[in-house]
């Protein structure tokens, strides 16, 4: 399997963030976790953008996931990251699974925003239950690994060290996906979907495949979340969640499995930068980033670095 | 008996406000294919202007009644302004682009729109509500109901009714209506796209500022105003179907009077009935009750 | 092509430029002239900015101020904290819980504060407390209501200087049988939220331990910021209860009178709004007579006579044109007690700097005395305080609103004994 030279890049920097997360200071480990989750929701985006559409209720299955790990934890106190992760993909792959036998009819900005319905019903489930704590959620705490309990910072230690590797492994799984016969289909089937159907492709069954990996990896995205902040809530699935993830789709660019989590690493800092340097008016700084950027990069921060590449090699 | 009534009544009073919040959402989408997420900030900026402007008017002792001209005016012109200065500085250029790209770029407007109305206004709320006590009220049995309501369904009506008639009967409005099915041959035919496109934005931006402008009197303006009012107006544009003003009409009327069922007998499930109004619409009718028809590229 | 690219990794490059220029500025501080950093979180955006956060910000600002120059009264006369000048860093508590988190973390292991103050949002306060507890880090919750703050895990570094939410529909109920003990009915307006849901429930359980007699009519919960409740306002005139509960509050709370008022609801029921004290001088008199105006304590013009609550409203008129309303009282009450608990701690410590645990030992169980008069820290191991609480009733004296009929009722009357959830409290008694 031939792998991208940015991938190979893209790979060797984790395994050195990996490698440095002992003189890392916990803030940074932080952000960049949570960007690892944020990405990896926003890799499913990316390949639904790689087909034509935009899931506008991905935070559904993000929020499915946290609240697996939640409940897992709560209730059948399960307390072990990895099986509350694999877990927390597996019930959100599944509900994908479901789901997806509907959406997979959709097309353009129809599918975009059914999703956004069922995202919305959910969340009116959910801020329903008061057992579940309606709107102020609950804490997800007591966790271990394989049997070591660590203690909370070594805890955040580990939990980046399984998001680097989980984030690994979606990048290797991804790109082979794309490279796939399958994979090839999505730019297909976004181009001209009649011409798909009479070489043979099934469209919805291919959008129908990529709903589920899209889910698993949002499933995943979401026990890692609420791994390391440690609260879950109804927000995870509210309208502005899925729309930070497009934003952040739109911010890296689909030109690379990579792209979805630089972007979602700027899109923290730009966040916290706006808190920290305007907060009477984070909103507009995080406004105008988003239109700075797509009306100088259409196609994303990655698009710099293709363009980069591109002039350095004469 | 009367019970059905009131439920009735509430539920068309609910309609009328929604269709008033989302018809220029419709009109936007139908003619630009553009999703106007900067909507729920015009909203909001009827609200302020409107309830500027009736502090102003009332402290001033001018005569009450002509007040609402001033504030449904005052409102109309004011989003009718800014929407076209967005549209000419910003958004004309980026008609080339894709769909989401372009509601991107409107969900950003939003999010500065919504800082500079908290940079203009602050944060505190403000209300003017005396010309929704000035009309008095009716009464249905035991229950009063302002008289305000009769204006707000009225205006729903007026609106209604206008904008389709505008459609249907004037020059402007068939030349639209070609503008809406095709962009490119009505072009090459010599029609003005681009100073339809210029209009047709301002004045949806208008209309949700005159949204704002009526609901005024009834609430307190605060800052956020327009985040919740957009989630429903998107149900309801996109369970109507995206361009079609009957279609907001009809889903309209559906979602005030089902709601209005719910408030009253089973208030608990109040909180997903809209969207789950939505997804089944959209489960049998995937792209809304009426939606128009588009032919597919082959 | 070249411009756009130089342009684009410009404000790439400013924006890493300026996240590096904010790290290694903040450890330097501490370093320098010992200051006592004092994270506030408080919404500066968004509905809950001007009924809450923006009142109490700036309440914090003039106490940092007023300390600093020692113009407070005693015992709050000695400069700065223990002789130690306050800093404040004020953040904006919107956004999701992760960001609040987010945020959280940056202050205390980004920007170095001491202390943090704030949190209005009980999902928030909820998300931030086992951060706290894991960061060993001194954490106030000035408003947020919750009881399960601290009825789901003990804390050693979490403290909350005023009652929580059980508090308030507690007195609601007791004021009820005072004033209107032949009430036989009752419904509720809340929002469908977990604050809303919380305060609904705990009413009906005040309601069955002091006035069982109360039957139910119609609990209506409209989505958090509707704006519109004319269906519900149907409803509950349709169920011509004696008595309506509700916590709702800020824009949904004005939009709520504004709507009701004309169509008689105010009349036909006895209103209670637990969190009124917020809108009664914007509204003044559109609040008809005889609505129950809750203030969440004794706070506003419910805090009794004292030359500590005269300076304090005095200095907040002068200042900010504008009363102090219950937020800002809340946030008075959390300042002050970690400014006594901090020099009580320093005193302990031969003049030295105190730490986080040693700040929370001076502040478990203290008992101190506030603009709202006195409250004490005696719940939850010393973490939680009570105060008593007030409700009246409005009253229009010459185009002015004015609440009249107020009964006080004691802490005990109305926050749950320690050690007991506030559920259980509720349900096993009968007073």
């Amino acid at each position: 399997m031939k792998l991208d030279k940015s991938l190979v890049v893209m790979l060797g920097l984790l395994v050195a963030i990996f490698a440095a997360s002992p003189w890392i200071p916990q803030w940074i480990l932080f952000i960049i976790t949570l960007a690892g989750a944020n990405g990896l929701v926003v890799l499913g985006l990316m390949l639904f953008m790689r087909l034509g559409l935009v899931s506008f209720g991905q935070a559904l299955f993000f929020c499915a996931g946290a609240y697996t790990t939640g409940m897992l934890s709560l209730l059948l106190k399960v307390s072990d990251i990895i099986l509350l992760m694999v877990a927390s993909g597996i019930i959100a792959g599944l509900l994908a699974y479901l789901l997806g036998f509907l959406l997979a009819k959709y097309r353009a900005i129809f599918f975009g925003l059914l999703s956004l319905a069922f995202s919305m019903i959910l969340y009116g489930v959910l801020v329903k239950s008061e057992t579940l704590g309606s709107t102020d959620g609950f804490t997800v705490s007591g966790l271990t690994i394989l049997g070591l309990v660590p203690d909370p910072t070594q805890m955040k230690i580990v939990l980046f060290g399984i998001t680097i590797i989980v984030v690994m492994a979606s990048l290797l799984f991804v790109n082979m996906v794309l490279k796939s016969p399958r994979g090839l289909l999505l730019t297909a089937i976004r181009d001209n979907e009649i011409r798909a159907e009479y070489m043979g492709a099934s469209a919805k069954s291919t959008i129908h495949l990529i709903y589920v990996i899209a889910g698993v990896l949002s499933g995943f995205g979401g026990a890692i979340a609420a791994m390391v902040s440690g609260h879950i809530d109804p927000n995870m699935t509210f309208w502005t969640t899925s729309g930070e993830f497009v934003f952040i789709a739109i911010l890296g660019g689909i030109g690379s499995v990579s792209a979805p989590f630089i972007g979602a690493l700027i899109f923290g800092v730009i966040q916290t930068i706006a808190y920290g340097y305007s907060p009477n008016t984070w909103q507009m700084t995080i406004g105008i980033c988003l239109i700075a950027v797509i009306l100088v990069l259409p196609d994303g921060l990655w698009s710099l670095m293709a363009k980069m590449r591109k002039n350095s090699r004469v | 008996m009367s019970n059905l009534l009131i439920v009735l009544i509430d539920g068309i009073n609910y309609a009328a406000w929604l269709f008033i919040s989302a018809v220029g959402l419709t009109l936007i989408y139908g003619v630009m294919r553009v999703l106007n997420v900067a909507h729920a900030s015009f909203y909001a900026f009827g609200c302020y202007v409107a309830v500027t402007l009736a502090g102003f008017w009332f402290s001033h002792n001018y005569p009450p009644h002509l007040s609402f001209f001033a504030l449904f005016g005052a409102s109309f012109v004011a989003g009718f302004i800014v929407g076209w200065i967005l549209e000419r500085f910003l958004l004309r250029y980026q008609y080339a682009k894709d769909e989401v790209v372009i509601l991107l770029i409107t969900y950003a407007v939003f999010l500065i729109l919504d800082d500079v109305l908290k940079l203009i206004w602050g944060v505190d709320p403000y209300y003017a509500s005396d010309p929704y006590e000035l009309l008095g009220n009716f009464s249905v049995g035991e229950m009063i109901y302002p008289n305000y309501y009769l204006l707000m369904v009225g205006a729903a009506l007026i609106l209604g009714l206008g904008l389709t008639y505008m459609l249907k009967m004037t020059r402007s409005g068939k030349l639209l209506v070609s503008v809406i099915h095709d962009r490119e041959i009505s072009s090459a035919m010599g029609i003005n796209v681009g100073r339809f496109f210029s209009l047709t934005f301002s004045f949806g931006c208008a209309l949700a500022a005159i949204a704002g402008g009526i609901t005024t009197p009834t609430i307190s303006v605060v800052p956020g105003l327009g985040v919740d009012v957009i989630v429903l107006s998107f149900a309801v544009v996109v369970t109507g179907g995206l361009g079609s003003l009957p279609g907001t009409a009809l889903a309209a009327i559906i979602m005030g009077v089902v709601r209005s069922f719910c408030v009253h007998y089973v208030p608990q499930l109040e909180l997903f009935v809209i969207f789950s109004v939505m997804a089944l619409v959209l489960v049998f009718r995937p792209r809304g009750l009426f939606s128009l028809a588009e032919a597919r590229k082959i | 092509m070249f411009s756009k690219k130089l342009l684009a990794t410009l404000v790439l490059g400013a924006s890493f430029g300026t996240a590096q220029a904010q790290a290694p500025a903040a450890p330097a501080a501490p370093a320098a002239p010992a200051e006592l950093r004092i994270g506030i979180v408080s919404f500066l955006s968004g509905p809950g900015a001007a009924p809450f956060g923006v009142p109490a910000r700036n309440t914090a600002e003039m106490l940092a101020d007023a300390f600093n120059n020692a113009k407070a009264p005693a015992p709050y006369n000695v400069k700065g904290f223990g002789g130690m000048p306050v800093k404040l860093v004020v953040i904006d508590e919107a956004g999701s819980p992760t960001n609040v988190v987010t945020e959280y973390r940056n202050l205390v292991q980004r920007d170095k504060v001491d202390i943090v103050i704030g949190y209005v949002s009980s999902g928030n306060c909820l998300a931030v407390a086992p951060i706290a507890e894991e960061l060993k880090t001194l954490t106030l919750m000035y408003d947020c209501g919750s009881p399960r703050l601290f009825e789901e895990s003990p804390k050693k570094y979490v403290f909350r200087a005023v009652n929580h939410a059980t508090a308030d529909s507690v007195g609601a109920a007791l004021y009820i049988k005072a004033i209107k003990p032949n009430a036989k009915t009752y419904s509720g307006l809340n929002q469908n939220y977990a604050f809303g849901q919380d305060s609904w429930s705990d009413f009906q359980g005040a309601v069955k331990m002091v006035m069982p007699q109360l039957q139910e009519k119609t609990s209506q919960m409209p989505k958090l910021f509707a704006g519109q409740y004319s269906a519900e306002i149907s409803s509950l005139l349709e169920s011509k209860a004696d008595v309506i509960h509700s916590s709702i509050w800020g824009g949904d709370m004005e939009a709520f009178i504004l709507q009701a008022g004309p169509r008689g609801l105010f009349k036909q029921s006895s209103v209670i709004l637990t969190g009124g004290e917020v809108s009664m001088f914007r509204l003044g008199t559109k609040i008809p007579e005889g609505t129950i105006i809750g203030s969440r304590g004794p706070y506003g013009v419910y805090a009794p006579k004292s030359a500590l609550n005269d300076w304090y409203r005095s200095t907040v008129i002068d200042r900010y044109n504008a009363p102090p309303n219950l937020a800002a009282y809340q946030m008075a009450h959390t300042f002050m007690a970690t400014k006594l608990a901090f020099e009580k701690a320093l005193a302990a410590n031969g003049g030295n700097k105190p730490n986080s645990d040693q700040i929370a030992d001076a502040m478990r169980g203290m008992t101190y005395e506030g603009p709202g008069g006195i409250h004490k820290f005696n719940l939850s191991n010393g973490h939680q305080a009570t105060a008593e609480m007030v409700y009246g009733r409005v009253k229009h004296v010459n185009g002015q609103i004015q609440l009249v009929d107020q009964k006080r009722f004691t802490p005990d009357q109305v926050m749950p004994p320690d050690g007991v959830k506030a559920a259980d409290w509720m349900a096993s008694k009968k007073q």
